[in-house]
């Protein structure tokens, strides 16, 4: 699935520029792969955002981006429709409290019962700014790779058909420290 | 030799940080080495991040000017 912003179509312009020296062909070496690594734990809407900006403005620069979802960070991958996930009750309270999925992250500060994430959204619809939930298409389609943390699915009782598609397959601590062991930037977030 | 190549436009006007760079790596994806690529934006942290992201990606940026309060980043696919 991609977001509007994606599928707005690109127009090819009728009016011919200044007649351009021709193209030369510069050195051919391959680029370095470059990678990085996001460490997304904190869940929150003022967290997540720069987080999928960086992810995705990586991807398109040329830099391969993994982001290893943990702890907090793991519920907006959840899908929005899942309201109570868990099978035993402090899972379910788990969930009841803190509402999982990409269009119900909550701010760090002035929350405010939802009137901050409210205003965020306002604001961000004003200034065109795209919501978490666009970004987090945007990112997918660019190709980066978002790795569930198997410990915090285990824990909060999420089960693969309670996360959105498209994912990794959940991984672990070492898994992330080889990565981030051969990435030239690492974030935890 | 000289030749006349149309710059295909893409619009980034009125998008906010990432959009128009992720517009520009779409058009990069699908564009052939030597084409163009007239970029508009009206996103002022455009101004430092296109030049940015052509040299993280090796395109050229041909030409920069600003009309009518648009942006117009002129770009080279590598």
């Amino acid at each position: 699935m991609t977001t509007e912003l994606l599928e707005r179509p690109v127009e090819t312009s009728t009016q011919d520029l200044e007649p351009l020296p021709l193209h030369e062909p510069r050195d051919q070496t391959p680029a370095k792969t470059k990678e990085m690594v996001l460490i997304s734990w904190s869940g929150e809407y003022d967290k997540v955002m720069p987080t999928l900006i960086l992810a995705s403005t990586a991807e398109a620069s040329g830099v391969h981006c993994r982001v290893f979802m943990t702890f907090w960070g793991l519920l907006p991958l959840v899908k929005d429709s899942r309201r109570i996930t868990g099978s035993n009750w402090m899972q379910k309270m788990l969930s009841f409290m803190q509402r999982p999925g990409i269009d119900h992250v909550k701010l760090s500060k002035m929350n405010f019962m939802g009137m901050g994430p409210w205003m965020m959204h306002t604001l961000s619809k004003q200034y065109n700014v795209a919501t978490p939930h666009e970004l987090l298409e945007v990112c997918q389609a660019l190709g980066v790779e978002f790795l569930p943390c198997q410990m915090t699915m285990d824990m909060f009782g999420l089960k693969r058909e309670d996360m959105i598609d498209g994912l990794g397959d959940p991984v672990g601590a070492a898994t992330v420290i080889e990565l981030m062991s051969h990435a030239q930037a690492s974030l935890f977030i | 030799m000289n030749v006349a190549i149309t710059p295909t436009t893409v619009d980034a006007r009125g998008l906010a940080c990432p959009m128009p760079i992720v517009k520009a790596a779409q058009w990069a994806k699908t564009a052939e080495s030597g084409q163009l690529m007239d970029l508009l934006s009206t996103d002022a942290g455009a101004l430092k991040d296109v030049p940015a992201w052509c040299r993280s990606t090796g395109n050229e940026l041909v030409e920069q000017r600003a009309e009518a309060g648009v942006q117009h980043f002129l770009i080279r696919r590598a």
